[in-house]
């Protein structure tokens, strides 16, 4: 199998194998064969009686220890997988829920409020006066009614009530689904999944849904803060792919996930002051800041920082020799890093009391002084410059025009300009027209386990030309954008007819002088409830819920438990979803059947798994075209 | 002749062995498609422990096989390679072969009502169960060579204790 499609990585991957450099694909090599246990979800790790496995060959054991099936271990391990990404979106929300609180009570001025409309459309969602009021007080009350979201309530969460549909209310309260708290939905799925609690492998999957609508609040709650705090993202034009390094300069890469580390280190990489030092230490052209992962695709959107690489070849942002910090917060960095920045002289630097590496340097980023923070993590980037050596510097030619920040207040002011009064119209009619077939969120990530890229660009080939509308967040946006998706251009080569006519007069209409990109950027991966808010202003304004909409949501490349998560509560929101690659639930084939159908008569939304990006697009397309029949269009 | 040695001292008693046995011998050999086959893939060697030890039992291909020796249908027969292999078709259920095997290796197709054993992955170069060992317990050596790398081992281990 080929390791990427994107000519930038394989040459990333050529220096590290002459320099003898192991990388993630190495070491995936070396773990050849993982074990068909783990791949099928039958093993259970949960009590110190085990380890238990069960094979999936009907031999054997048909039980663990304390007597749980295949469907009871398959279960408990989905849910755990749900349960933990629900935390790391959780911990990322609730980060950036004490900081508004900080902001608004003046502990944090470095964190002004940025957008005063964004933060009065989200009090008023949920119920705070903001008429006569001074904007801190406004921000004050919402940060603690976010923070309240995390403990246990008598109501429902706040960020999950008021943002989905109607019916998604009614049928999650039906099914009892509703989370009370974010930590407490997460506190209970570790419970009723440890030793000797819940054992009806349906009930632990509904509690898993549960949990995912946490997940589901916390995104949300992430993506309005982050709003509220750094600006609602607006369209721009940037690069993406190891050619936006800069041999003339020193190279910052921000890897991560979370703005409020990104976000300050982009405001203070500016300065003049710091400017100059890094020219006086050699680097003509100053300093390059790029961003790699999802925290690359928040400050992609808001100050054009062009993005380096995403999750999977993160390494080979080091790999070019060119790199002289690489600066981390949490998630999806590879503990890796550090033995390969060794081989260089990168500096590596850990900025969160919670994620720690040794040998890399750590500068702890707190709310208090942030700008302080990342003028010292700057000086440090340019210490480490002055040690680069140019022998070993080879930064691929290759980078790609992308148009990022098309968050759903963009879109539909983009629309506006096509129907000033009723700017969801152009949409629908559309829609209804058959110009757009449906739409496709992609989401998720890079895997080693497949030819990077690959099921991203063909799959996203396939359903443009039959017209649907494609919307990225996340490392999916990262392979568009490699890969020049994000570009008008990429509308008139790939786009079917119809919807080349819909992005190209709006496009005009928004005064681009050409189409739409072909794919929407919408975001980093804790931003996919930009592309749900869209759907669930469509389905309201057509008086009809989410699981009734052609909309399908897409993770070819998936890896973490955050993606576990979210393409849970995409299921739970009525979306079919599909999968690259075969989750470890197939050692139970009622959790499969489960995921794969039953789930479907309860909230509308199922998994589809098909590891062949072609067939995943005629299936998907299959599913669109039903959709279109339920509400009565043409397919 | 090649012959697949186990090494119990690097067995961790993963089942692995098992599962690429079953995979090989299912219909797509592939494990996702293997798991939804029914009646399921059978294998054909066994992780056996007891409290001390752990390691895969596998057909031996014995030079002078007590099953092939009890087979009064014809059935077991040695193939051109050395290998003990089934004509399934002549195969009539006696069980004289599971009464007989010293490793307790041949099983009985419960679907099918024949025996059923290793065919020593007679189209691979290297044997499913070696393919699937992530520790190198089961390893695919030269009958001859193993002595020779034992005597070696024996050097190594008494230089040590000498320093």
């Amino acid at each position: 199998m080929e390791k990427s499609i994107d000519k930038a990585t394989l040459s990333a991957i050529d220096n590290a194998e002459k320099a003898g450099i192991k990388t993630v694909w190495d070491r995936y090599a070396a773990q050849m064969p993982q074990c068909g246990f783990g791949e099928t979800g039958l093993c259970c790790r949960h009590c110190m009686q085990g380890p238990c496995r069960i094979s999936p060959f009907d031999d054997g054991p048909r039980t663990g220890v304390c007597g749980a099936n295949s469907d009871i271990m398959v279960a408990r391990g989905i849910s755990r997988a749900v349960a933990a990404g629900t935390a790391s979106h959780g911990g990322h929300a609730k980060h950036m829920a004490h900081t508004l609180l900080k902001s608004a009570i003046g502990e944090a001025p470095d964190y002004p409020i940025r957008d005063e409309s964004k933060l009065k459309a989200v009090a008023t969602r949920i119920g705070i006066k903001v008429d006569n009021r001074d904007i801190k007080e406004v921000a004050a009350d919402v940060a603690r009614k976010a923070l309240d979201d995390f403990s246990e309530k008598e109501s429902p969460l706040t960020w999950a009530a008021t943002t989905v549909t109607k019916g998604r209310v009614d049928t999650f309260l039906k099914l009892g689904v509703v989370p009370t708290g974010i930590d407490s939905a997460i506190s209970e799925s570790m419970h009723r999944t440890t030793y000797g609690v819940d054992s009806d492998p349906v009930n632990i999957l509904l509690g898993a849904i549960k949990c995912a609508l946490a997940d589901y609040a916390a995104c949300h709650m992430a993506t309005d803060i982050a709003d509220v705090l750094f600006g609602t993202p607006a369209p721009v034009v940037t690069r993406a792919n190891l050619g936006v390094l800069n041999k003339n300069a020193v190279n910052i890469a921000l890897h991560g996930h979370n703005p409020l580390l990104s976000d300050i280190v982009v405001q203070v990489a500016g300065e003049k002051a710091l400017n100059d030092k890094a020219r006086a230490a050699g680097a003509s052209e100053g300093i390059n800041v790029v961003g790699v992962c999802c925290t690359g695709n928040e400050i992609m959107m808001r100050h054009k920082i062009p993005l380096a690489t995403s999750s999977v070849s993160q390494e080979t942002a080091i790999l070019t020799g060119a790199l002289d910090a690489m600066v981390v917060d949490y998630q999806c960095i590879m503990p890796s890093l550090s033995g390969i920045a060794e081989c260089y002289h990168t500096q590596l630097i850990t900025t969160m009391p919670i994620a720690k590496i040794p040998k890399a340097a750590h500068i702890e980023f707190h709310e208090s002084n942030a700008k302080e923070s990342a003028r010292k993590i700057i000086e440090a980037a340019i210490e480490a410059f002055r040690k680069r050596d140019a022998g070993k510097v080879n930064i691929p030619d290759t980078s790609s025009t992308a148009f990022a920040g098309f968050s759903a207040e963009a879109i539909v002011s983009a629309l506006s300009l096509v129907d000033k009064n009723d700017p969801l119209k152009p949409l629908i009619d559309n829609i209804v027209a058959g110009n757009i077939y449906g739409i496709c969120l992609f989401a998720g990530c890079n895997t080693v386990k497949v030819t990077q890229d690959a099921n991203y660009t063909a799959m996203v080939k396939e359903l443009a030309k039959n017209n649907v509308l494609i919307l990225a967040t996340g490392c999916a946006s990262g392979a568009f954008a490699r890969h020049g998706f994000m570009t008008p251009d990429a509308t008139e080569k790939y786009a079917g007819p119809g919807l080349k006519a819909v992005l190209t007069a709006v496009g005009q209409a928004a005064g681009l002088g050409g189409p739409l990109p072909l794919v929407l950027h919408m975001g980093s991966c804790v931003d996919n409830t930009r592309a749900s808010d869209v759907a669930v202003a469509v389905a309201e304004k057509l008086g009809v819920d989410l699981n009734m909409l052609p909309v399908v949501a897409s993770a070819p490349e998936p890896v973490t438990e955050k993606a576990v998560a979210i393409g849970t509560w995409a299921v739970a929101a009525g979306l079919p979803t599909h999968l690259g690659i075969v989750p470890p639930v197939l050692g139970s084939k009622v959790v499969t059947e489960v995921l794969t159908s039953a789930v479907k008569d309860l909230f509308g939304g199922y998994f589809i798994v098909e590891t062949d990006p072609v067939e995943a697009a005629g299936k998907l397309l299959t599913v669109l075209g039903e959709r279109r029949r339920g509400l009565g269009l043409s397919a | 002749m090649k012959q697949i040695f186990v090494k119990p001292e690097k067995c961790m008693g993963c089942r692995s062995c098992e599962i690429g046995c079953a995979v090989q011998h299912s219909k797509d050999k592939n494990l996702f498609s293997a798991v939804l086959q029914s009646p399921p893939p059978m294998k054909r060697l066994f992780v056996e422990a007891t409290h001390e030890i752990r390691m895969p039992i596998i057909c031996r291909h014995c030079e002078d096989a007590p099953c092939i020796n009890a087979c009064i249908s014809g059935c077991l027969y040695r193939d051109e390679k050395g290998f003990v292999r089934r004509r399934k078709e002549r195969c009539i259920g006696c069980w004289s072969c599971i009464m007989v095997c010293p490793f307790g290796v041949i099983t009985r197709d419960k679907e099918k009502h024949i025996a059923v054993k290793c065919d020593r992955c007679h189209k691979l170069d290297i044997p499913a169960c070696v393919n699937a060992c992530p520790t190198g317990a089961l390893v695919l050596v030269d009958i001859d060579d193993m002595p020779k790398e034992k005597r070696l081992g024996l050097i190594l281990a008494a230089t040590k204790r000498e320093v």
